[in-house]
């Protein structure tokens, strides 16, 4: 019964061992669908309103009842552009990137010793890095702001990647781990009887199954380091103040901005909006940090 | 079945399959042991330095007089902080908003959540396209939804809500639509409706996720049985998404209850709209009382800690479910 201790580990379907696949709800009223589509389009309707806007003059975009046929122009974004919107751009980027980077190389070893050869008391380990994510960010914001300020390292994009590292370090290991528990141990055992070393097992065995988790797991955490506006309003200033807070300069402007508003939504959306769509079957696993499949 | 105890997972194949005398043994334990932690400790220590270490911190500036302002008063003062925690009237209101909001928008977008989930579990021509538009207001980045929502939506001049009235009003010939002034006379409610257009995505990929886990055979024998769809719903379906309703809900709690970007740019406080992130990033950024805003972060943790330890249960029961304990 010994493959037992670990097929526990790998036996990974939330549905459980028995219950199949159901296939949707057949056929119905096609009421139904229309149903289904009219929601769809009211709540996809504000951010076509805004993409539609984003086109327009900032006459057109101010009227009311709307023009939704006025004339398409790029005039919005040229506004955006002018206003010198790449550093913050290209500050996010970095964040993002370096921190999900980081995040991989600590959560993938962390996620390995939890699942396929996993450390003594391994539950405790994992519900301890859970607990993490539930400390509000706004709790330990004062330290950091007194921290970073004795340091000199406020308004430095180095600080912030840490911050985003660590705010993301939990949900990837418990994703993480939700993708490696479905490695085949069988196949690792078999492997292993078979002479394979390390590096050929984790090639031809480990690899398929962690890749695609690697990929959803790094979309995630871009996404949460990409929106993240607290952290960054509070410890950065002029050098290396990111999209979100270089958002927030729109939050008081007076007068015509409709359109260049929704330019400005639109293209620091953007990333998000294409991570999202890519990873969609993958993003409700990682927002429910790997509890739902 | 099977129980994943330390001791039993300890076991490897290795140590299955070679022979070890019995004093050996102990030892070779206890050196596999220490070689599977190697790859776990860079997370781990990272993870306790990076949260745990600023938290101890917020609870010592939390007993002291710490204010920016007046470096020369420096010192610990005990409990004085949590007593104007509690005592502060605007402190309380902002512990009844972020209940109110949090509340507010877990409940709702629950609710919707549900229902567009059991919508988008049926068949129907265009589901995915459906479903992709129904993902696309929480792929917003929350700022920009939040300036979306005030100058775009809300906006009493010429926002899309109120546009929508004009243009509703003009088809049945009358002239003076309603034209609330969203943002200044129902702040709370403003804010509201941008995190539940936000949210409600994000419950309904959860409880669509445990709808089309639904044992299919079970809702078969029992259409066969002649079940009506309400009694399917009630004794079957709702049943099954319990969990993912808790698991929703209480995701949705610690979340929401740190709602800072969207009160920050809608209304920045004011009009009662302040909640507690907001509230202590104001004590801290501009009253610059350190000591104060450190006690209101140890009040908003330890409440966050009561939602939490429900939380945990909630997912640890998913979790043993799936480890199959």
């Amino acid at each position: 019964m010994s493959t037992h201790t670990n097929s526990a580990v790998a036996a990974t379907s939330f549905k459980g061992p028995r219950m199949k696949r159901r296939t949707p709800e057949q056929g119905g009223h096609p009421a139904w669908g229309i149903a289904a589509w009219a929601v769809g389009l009211l709540f996809a309707a504000p951010v076509l309103f805004m993409v539609l806007t984003s086109f327009h003059s900032e006459t057109d975009a101010a009227t009311n009842p709307p023009s939704l046929l006025a004339p398409l122009t790029l005039d919005g974004y040229r506004s955006f552009f002018a206003g010198q919107p790449w550093p913050p751009l290209i500050n996010s980027l970095t964040a993002s990137v370096v921190s999900t980077l980081l995040v991989l190389v600590l959560a993938v070893p962390a996620a390995y010793a939890l699942s396929i050869k996993p450390v003594e008391k391994w539950t405790d380990v994992l519900f301890f890095f859970l607990s993490t994510k539930f400390l509000p960010i706004v709790a330990g914001l004062l330290p950091l702001y007194l921290f970073a300020n004795s340091v000199g390292v406020l308004d430095n994009i180095s600080f912030l990647v840490l911050l985003y590292t660590s705010m993301n370090l939990p949900i990837a290991v418990w994703m993480m781990r939700s993708f490696l528990a479905e490695v085949p141990v069988e196949m690792m055992e078999a492997a292993q009887l078979d002479g394979a070393g390390l590096i050929t097992m984790l090639r031809s065995v480990v690899a398929p199954v962690a890749l695609p988790g690697i990929a959803a797991t790094s979309l995630i955490c871009f996404i949460f380091s990409w929106n993240e506006l607290l952290l960054a309003r509070t410890l950065t200033s002029t050098v290396a103040s990111t999209s979100p807070v270089f958002l927030t300069s729109f939050a008081t402007s007076q007068g015509l901005f409709l359109a260049q508003v929704c330019a400005a939504a639109v293209v620091i959306s953007l990333p998000v909006l294409a991570a999202g769509f890519a990873a969609q079957d993958k993003l409700v696993q990682g927002l429910s940090l790997g509890a739902v499949k | 079945m099977t129980t994943a105890t330390p001791a039993a997972s300890e076991l490897t194949p290795e140590q299955r399959t070679t022979y070890q005398a019995p004093q050996g043994q102990a030892a070779r334990d206890r050196r596999e042991a220490r070689r599977r932690r190697i790859p776990l400790l860079p997370a781990l220590v990272f993870t306790i330095a990076a949260t745990q270490l600023p938290f101890l911190a917020t609870i010592v500036i939390s007993f002291m007089d710490y204010r920016a302002l007046r470096p020369d008063q420096r010192g610990f003062t005990g409990f004085d902080n949590y007593v104007q925690v509690f005592t502060n009237p605007a402190i309380r209101q902002a512990v009844l908003t972020t209940i109110l909001l949090t509340a507010t928008v877990v409940i709702v977008s629950l609710i919707l959540g549900t229902a567009i989930a059991l919508l988008l579990d049926r068949k129907f021509i265009g589901r995915g396209a459906v479903r992709t538009m129904m993902i696309a207001p929480f792929l917003v980045v929350p700022v920009a939804s939040a300036l979306l929502w005030k100058h775009g939506i809300l906006n009493s001049g010429y926002g899309l809500i109120n546009g929508v009235l004009t243009w509703i009003w003009s088809l049945f010939g009358c002239s003076n639509p309603p034209q609330p002034q969203w943002l200044s006379d129902y702040p709370l409610v403003s804010i509201e409706l941008s995190l539940i257009w936000q949210w409600t995505p994000f419950m309904m990929l959860i409880l669509l996720a445990g709808l089309q886990s639904k044992p299919g055979d079970v809702v078969e024998a029992a259409r066969m049985d002649g079940a009506g769809a309400w009694q399917i719903f009630r004794y079957i379906t709702f049943p099954h998404l319990r969990r993912y309703l808790e698991l929703g809900g209480l995701l949705g709690s610690i979340y929401i209850v740190q709602a800072f970007d969207s009160v920050f740019i809608m209304t920045a406080g004011a009009l009662g709209t302040a909640n507690l992130p907001y509230t202590i990033y104001a004590t801290f950024f501009q009253q610059q009382n350190y000591g104060l805003a450190s006690a209101q972060g140890v009040v908003v943790v330890i409440g966050t800690i009561i939602i939490a330890t429900f939380a945990l249960r909630t997912v640890s029961s998913l979790f043993d479910e799936e480890t199959g304990r």
